[in-house]
């Protein structure tokens, strides 16, 4: 007969005081209860949940209209109690314009992922800069096509493994990442451009805090958060491992902080394009 | 029509005049010829209108942005010619399942794109209705019209134009100003956010996940496409097809022709029959939906019929399916286009198409 372990034993003589309950729903309420079959660990939910708490504490709700492109994230756009118009790969910042431009008085943001934005639309988001439009664009960087499972975008960092860069990504024969903030800083039409990171706690505030900011300027010209996000999956990376890695490799090429704040400098009424001369 | 009185017009500019008549108020489009001077004319008519014209930054941005605007309940209207089509297919393709109106202006350079045009280029199951008219004055009624199906049948309408077409002058009477229409109720104005019940535009369905609806939780393609696949049946059926027919009754060779070559073909049917020649001349005015009744019923006392395009023979096959192997259909249309180097329009010769005509007409028939 095997020895009996002996086990820790819940003291009964001190029951809880009321019964097990919900003390409160964390469920912000633009998203719809329901499953979004995201794997877990996934660093998406946090960032779109980011973008819809901002649109809610902004009084936005009634005002906005959101345009989704195509990627994991892309289960919200049935999911969310916003405005939705569902584009195609590449093309939200285009479909944003249109928007934007036919209905001055909403608040227009957009959310696409690095394969969508970067790889297949650099094009139309690098013009829409340069337009000065009057939207937001969030961008949910993972480095990976996660929808597709894994591929390299233009945004995967040197050295790492996808399912086509199996050996890690090479300059030599992938070329180099794109830092999508970095470039569109540069950009006159672009009055606010952050890079966030939903790896922490701490970050995730952050990136709240940036894209509250950036719904703001949206009404002075282009703005532009890119939120560094897990792929736990797409990154074959066990997912409590997820975060670590983000933070050890991604946020080492993609570096998180507020590039461009020009909200200040530009007084109320001044055409898109803004940054007056001299600046 | 209370029109507004005829003036002497490029095309160019009676096609962009009968847009911002017909309600369109956004505008979007990359220059192509012969397109180019539809969208230099609509830069300079919409913000007067009060709409807006884009100068979009390839024809993919252009059909995208006028995605976003047709979300919006605004009358949108894009344009180009063949390869710049070819680039909005895709979008094309999409904003049908997503139920989206628009109008695109194909001024197409030869005639080589009909297939472009009627089959579509984009992916997936769809059709999308076509008209074809045969000088300004027809496709500045065919504007008024693609708005209306559009919107009637919430789809993407083609007005398949070309090089005449936007080039030539002609004495036009354009529209009265139509009033704007109301945003219609699926349209995107923010206002449904937070209600429970907020709007979505998508080319996979609209339908929102929630718990309570079980089965239609999320996105489900088959109820989708087969939805849309019902509807477009619908309107293919409802939509009547259209012809423009002459000196049919006693024909023994009927002639079809679409589009601007077909005046050229009518000019040439009618010498012919000055000459006695028991010819006939049929123009089919909306390539979808094909006119394929009208041409059964006309090609049936007929010997043969004949097709004229300026291509290797396309509209052939719909003429085929039309007369399903009762008469014998044969082509003699050729590939022939200008000097240009661009090959924006087709060399159209009146006499060589009479003599191919006779050609035909003179010819046995061999079972
Ligand atoms: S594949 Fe990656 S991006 Fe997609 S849901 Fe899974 S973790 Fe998220």
């Amino acid at each position: 007969m095997t020895e009996r372990r002996a086990l820790p034993v819940v003291p009964t003589d001190s029951p809880p005081a009321c019964a097990a309950r919900l003390v409160h729903d964390f469920t912000p309420g633009l998203i719809e209860v329901g499953a979004h079959q995201l794997c877990p660990g996934c660093g998406e939910p946090i960032a779109m949940r980011t973008v819809v708490e901002a649109v809610a504490e902004l009084g936005l709700t009634r005002s906005s209209v959101a345009v989704f492109g195509i990627g994991c994230y892309t289960a919200f756009s049935n999911n969310l109690d916003l405005e939705v118009v569902q584009a195609l790969h590449g093309r939200a910042p285009s479909v944003a314009t249109g928007v934007k431009r036919a209905r001055p008085e909403l608040t227009v943001v957009t959310v696409q992922g690095d394969g969508d934005m970067v790889s297949e639309g650099l094009q139309e988001v690098l013009h829409a800069a340069a337009r000065g439009e009057r939207i937001t664009c969030v961008m949910l960087n993972n480095g990976v096509l996660g929808e597709t499972g894994g591929h390299m975008t233009a945004t995967t960092v040197l050295g790492q493994r996808t399912k086509n860069t199996l050996d890690g990504r090479d300059a030599a024969r992938h070329g180099h990442p794109i830092r999508l903030a970095t470039l569109l800083a540069g950009m006159e039409g672009a009055v606010y451009v952050a890079r966030g990171s939903v790896d922490s706690g701490a970050n995730v505030r952050r990136t709240k805090r940036m894209v509250l900011r950036a719904l703001t300027a949206q009404q002075y010209g282009f703005s532009f958060v890119e939120v560094l996000t897990m792929c736990p999956t797409g990154w074959f990376v066990e997912t409590t491992r997820a975060p670590g890695y983000l933070a050890d490799h991604h946020a080492k090429v993609h570096r998180v902080g507020v590039l461009k704040d020009e909200v200040e400098r530009v007084p109320e009424g001044t055409p898109a394009g803004v940054p007056e001369e001299g600046e | 029509m209370t029109g507004r009185p005829a003036r002497l017009t490029a095309g160019s500019d009676a096609l962009a005049g009968s847009m911002v008549a017909a309600g369109c108020r956004f505008f979007a489009g990359y220059p192509m010829t012969p397109f180019t001077e539809v969208l230099e004319a609509m830069a300079r008519l919409l913000p007067e209108a009060g709409g807006v014209c884009m100068n979009a930054e390839s024809e993919i941005e252009a059909i995208g942005m006028c995605w976003g605007a047709a979300a919006t309940g605004t009358r949108a209207a894009t344009g180009s010619t063949g390869q710049g089509l070819a680039l909005m297919q895709e979008s094309l393709a999409e904003m049908t399942l997503a139920r989206l109106p628009l109008v695109v202006l194909h001024m197409a350079r030869g005639q080589g794109d009909y297939f472009q045009a009627t089959r579509g280029g984009g992916h997936g199951d769809y059709r999308l209705p076509v008209l074809a008219p045969v000088d300004v004055t027809e496709a500045v009624e065919h504007v008024a019209l693609a708005f209306e199906w559009a919107e009637r049948w919430r789809t993407p309408v083609l007005v398949q134009g070309d090089y005449y077409l936007a080039h030539t002058h002609r004495s036009v009477a354009l529209p009265a100003p139509a009033p704007l229409p109301l945003p219609p109720p699926w349209a995107l104005d923010g206002s449904s956010g937070g209600t429970g019940a907020a709007k979505l535009l998508s080319p996979l369905g609209s339908v929102k996940q929630r718990d309570a609806r079980g089965a239609e939780a999320g996105y489900d393609l088959a109820v989708h496409y087969r939805a849309c696949a019902a509807r477009t049946g619908e309107m293919l059926r409802t939509i009547e097809s259209r012809v423009e027919a002459e000196s049919v009754e006693d024909a023994e060779l009927l002639v079809i022709a679409y589009g601007t070559p077909a005046a050229y073909v009518r000019a040439a049917v009618r010498d012919l029959r000055a000459g006695g020649m028991r010819v006939g001349y049929v123009r089919p005015v909306t390539l979808v939906p094909f006119p394929y009744d009208h041409i059964a019923r006309l090609a049936r006392g007929s010997r043969r019929v004949a097709v004229y395009e300026n291509n290797t023979g396309q509209a052939v096959d719909d003429v085929r399916l039309a007369v399903d192997g009762r008469v014998p259909v044969e082509f003699i249309g050729e590939l022939s286009t200008d000097p240009s180097g661009f090959g924006v329009a087709p060399d159209l010769d009146v006499h060589l198409i009479g003599r191919r005509i006779a050609d035909l007409y003179d010819r046995k028939v061999t079972p």
